[in-house]
């Protein structure tokens, strides 16, 4: 009746994880107190699970995203701690099967539902906005697949109490993750959490793909539309042609491991050495995917607070470009000690070397943009200064790395963890941090405490260093990477300052929970009331903060790249009223997009524990609700012009009130 | 959403602007549509590189030239070519505006698919007798993964084709039918391309071996 699902797989035994449940369980209880004593259920379903706007979806992303950021952290400084104490013969306090599971999960956790997550929801607040659209182009699959991705990440938490996660490294790599050398459901849970997520990606990547392609405001050309658009166009380009391989690669796993495949077994003629390539030909993509729009982000906010144009468009486009079709070319390096062959190895070890050219292309834009502009060192800024030093120094271990001598000798050690986290954190986590400083102000409407973000970055940068510098130094006196305990006493001490730069980094979080914690408090005196509180460049900043649901009453006209900055330095008033509103049309809500979330959460629970009749019963579930939303026609609606001129009127009184 | 609003069949000011609108709408979801094909193109090409790969690993068990029929294949093969053909007419006759003339080929299609299923559904059960199961060996694995995965794109969509035949037959020919007869037809030619690609890389590839 219930599978393999028995009481026996709640960990009852393990004090750790039961603490690190019975935390999640009251957290979880106190929201949902919160909600009923308030009387909040009607708002968040009406407002918010059920909203196909891109605004709020992007900000739905980016709460489950930074949640997530504090139970990955959470893996991260459980396993510093265990490297702290387990040496010269001690185990620490994590026994191997958890260890493994933690930095899977650690892994997993970073970048599909952390790294992932604040990619698409920074997208999805800012392209439609910058391109001057009032939505996405398919905002009923836009509310899909935040809940797929919410879906994926439900079952990732799920498995800490019920059962046990993937002790596979985030990968998963054949044969290890077979039925014969991991029989339990941990990598099962691994199975279908990012298979439900990876849906909701490829969905996105279509949805935002079309979206920039056909919904740009009149007047912008391909080359006339702002970095980060372009980024995230070639990060969703990307992600359509990548996604799609990593659901094969994960559906080979999965009927291997269900029906008896051969595909990576060691045996009757299967090939493990094709599941590392499939899995790193999305893989390598994966990186591009991440630090693209990133890149955008690191645009925008230069030239906005260089106060100048940003130096060589065209060339940051065009590199954009190379590094995108570059990031199909390379994905062998990640390993070189397969046995390929010189030759093989040779173009792979040259193409990784030739991405350097374009990131160095970008990395010079950024400081010639900067050089001669009136810099305002905000936490925006020095997020974007520091990621310049730290991806560069990553980026040179990278080049390091794809050198396939120095490679064999590298591989599988501490050098890895330390050239990746260098790129991840300098380029992705920076880059989100100012990302969100900077587009804070027009989603809520309100500015972000620059004390408390600048604490953040300061704790953050130094941090890092701490943290990753030491794991170059031990690569180079042998440390492996995913080591539960080691024997060489002499690497302690540095194991001891890679601990501290944990701590470091702890205290980054705590001042950015602080951060939200006080702005939210003084939300009132921190109104935003223009909409364009840096006095920026593009489309986003001329509508409101935040902006009306239809986010431009009036779509813009675009005649330039800068085209907002260049209408304000003409004298031209930006915020002038129109002479008449006109009706708008705008989708409706939808219940049909996390009824079916539901239902494909409950098919992938009942799949890792083999509940056959339940899966049969989730998989029906999705199709009878998209069968059944199908039918149904009254999908969009017009805003009356008297409407929209109220609400347009509103914001006006209270800009002028302040005033 | 808290302002008042208006209802969209009524709305008759709004009818100029709702053409364009619509118009502009329909093509959005086409390349959309097209997108999605595209990565469905990536998916299936991931499937033949893993077949390509694993080919020859038979552990011992049949190869390609001892197990495939070409016969009963190419059966199957002009079934599914020629439900792309009466799809075609449907949509000829959808851009007529005669419904009982599409409902006629889309059901006419969709039998010609539903034996296309069906056959391979026999062939699959038949190997699976035979003990050419897809635990056998590398091959078979991928084998059966490659064929089965376009096998369950048709069977989607036979299932699409059902909903939509429903569809055409209560509300005719509206707005909102025409553009998914649409996709449904580049879906359908799709699939049919993929087939072509199967029967040559499989089942003809395997029988020259």
């Amino acid at each position: 009746m219930l599978g393999k699902l028995s009481l026996s797989a709640i960990p009852y035994h393990e004090p750790i994880i039961m603490g690190a449940v019975g935390g999640m369980a009251l957290a979880g209880l106190v929201v949902v107190a919160a909600l009923t004593y308030f009387r909040k259920w009607t708002y968040i379903w009406k407002e918010w699970i059920t909203s196909v706007d891109h605004k709020k979806i992007g900000i739905m992303y980016l709460i489950v995203a930074l949640v997530m950021l504090l139970r990955g952290f959470a893996d991260a400084i459980m396993m510093r701690t265990q490297q702290l104490i387990a040496y010269g013969g001690a185990e620490g306090y994590l026994p191997p099967h958890h260890y493994d599971q933690i930095f899977t999960a650690h892994g997993v956790i970073m970048i599909f539902f952390v790294a992932m997550g604040l990619v698409i929801g920074l997208m999805n607040i800012a392209v439609p906005l910058q391109i001057g659209a009032r939505d996405v182009a398919f905002p009923f699959l836009n509310n899909v697949s935040f809940w797929m991705f919410a879906a994926g990440m439900v079952l990732v938490n799920l498995s800490l109490f019920v059962g046990e996660f993937a002790k596979t490294g985030w990968l998963a790599y054949a044969p290890l993750s077979g039925l014969k050398y991991s029989p339990g459901v941990g990598v099962d849970y691994w199975i279908w959490a990012l298979q439900l997520s990876g849906v909701g990606t490829t969905l996105t990547g279509v949805n935002f793909f079309v979206t920039i392609l056909k919904m740009r405001a009149p007047g912008m050309t391909m080359f006339r539309m702002p970095i980060f658009t372009w980024t995230a166009l070639c990060t969703n380009v990307l992600i359509i042609a990548a996604f799609p391989i990593l659901t094969v690669t994960i559906a080979l796993v999965t009927l291997d491991r269900y029906i008896g495949t051969h595909f990576f077994t060691n045996d009757m003629g299967g090939n493990q050495m094709m599941y590392t390539n499939l899995i790193w030909a999305w893989g390598h993509p994966e990186v591009y995917i991440l630090i693209l729009p990133m890149f955008g982000i690191f645009s925008e906010v230069v030239a906005t607070f260089s106060r100048k144009r940003l130096f060589g468009y065209n060339t940051m486009v065009w590199a954009t470009v190379a590094i995108t079709v570059l990031s199909f070319l390379v994905w062998l390096h990640h390993f070189f000690t397969m046995g390929a062959g010189a030759n093989v190895n040779a173009f792979f070890g040259i193409a990784t070397m030739i991405i350097a050219i374009p990131t160095g292309v970008k990395i010079f834009n950024w400081l010639f943009t900067m050089y001669r502009g009136s810099l305002q060192f905000n936490a925006a800024i020095l997020w974007t200064i520091g990621f310049l030093i730290t991806f560069t120094i990553g980026g040179m271990t990278g080049v390091m790395l794809a050198v396939p001598g120095a490679n064999f000798v590298l591989h599988n050690t501490l050098f890895v963890i330390a050239h990746f986290h260098n790129v991840i954190i300098g380029g992705v986590v920076f880059g989100a941090m100012a990302g969100i400083s900077y587009w804070f102000p027009k989603a809520f409407g309100f500015m972000l405490d620059e004390k408390w973000g600048k604490r953040s970055f300061w704790f953050w940068l130094i941090g890092f260093y701490l943290a990753f510098m030491p794991l170059y130094i031990l690569s180079f006196m042998g440390a492996t990477r995913r080591m539960q305990s080691y024997v060489d006493p002499s690497w302690h001490p540095l194991m001891v300052v890679a601990w501290v730069g944990a701590v470091c980094i702890l205290a980054g979080i705590m001042c950015t929970v602080m951060q939200f914690y006080v702005s939210i408090r003084d939300r009132k005196k921190n109104r935003v009331l223009s909409g364009d509180p840096w006095d920026a460049r593009t489309l986003e900043w001329l509508a409101h903060s935040p902006p009306a649901f239809y986010n431009f009453a009036k779509i813009p006209e675009v005649s330039s790249v800068d085209s907002l900055w260049d209408r304000k330095e003409r004298g031209e008033n930006i915020y002038e009223e129109p002479d008449h509103y006109e009706d708008i049309h705008m989708p409706r809500n939808t219940t049909a997009g996390p009824v079916l979330c539901l239902f494909a959460l409950i098919m992938g629970f009942a799949l890792v524990w083999h509940i056959w009749w339940m899966a049969i019963g989730g998989f029906v579930g999705v199709i009878v609700t998209f069968i059944v939303r199908s039918f149904n026609e009254d999908i969009d609606y017009y805003v009356p012009a008297a409407e929209v001129e109220r609400i347009e009127k509103e914001y006006r009184q209270q800009a002028e009130m302040q005033a | 959403m808290t302002s008042q609003t208006m209802d969209h069949q009524n709305a008759h000011h709004a009818d100029d602007h709702e053409h364009d609108h619509h118009q502009e709408t329909i093509a959005t979801k086409y390349l959309g549509f097209w997108i999605y094909l595209m990565s469905d193109c990536v998916l299936f090409g991931t499937l033949f590189a893993t077949y390509v790969v694993l080919m020859n690993s038979t552990a011992g068990g049949p190869g390609g030239s001892e197990i495939f029929e070409l016969g009963f294949v190419l059966i199957e093969t002009f079934l599914l070519l020629f439900s792309s053909f009466t799809y075609g007419v449907a949509v000829l006759a959808m851009h007529r505006g005669n419904k009982s003339q599409v409902l006629l080929w889309l059901v006419i299609t969709f039998l010609l698919g539903f034996g296309f299923v069906s056959m391979e559904i026999y062939e699959f059960a038949h190997l699976i007798h035979e003990g050419y199961g897809p635990d056998r060996s590398a091959f078979l694995s991928s084998f059966f993964t490659l064929v089965g995965t376009h096998g369950l794109h048709v069977s989607f969509g036979l299932l699409w084709m059902l909903v939509l035949i429903f569809q055409v037959a209560r509300k005719g020919l509206t707005q909102a039918n025409e553009p998914r007869i649409m996709c449904l037809s580049l879906f359908w030619h799709f699939l049919d391309v993929i087939w072509i690609c199967v029967f040559t890389v499989v089942y003809l590839l395997g029988v020259l071996q």
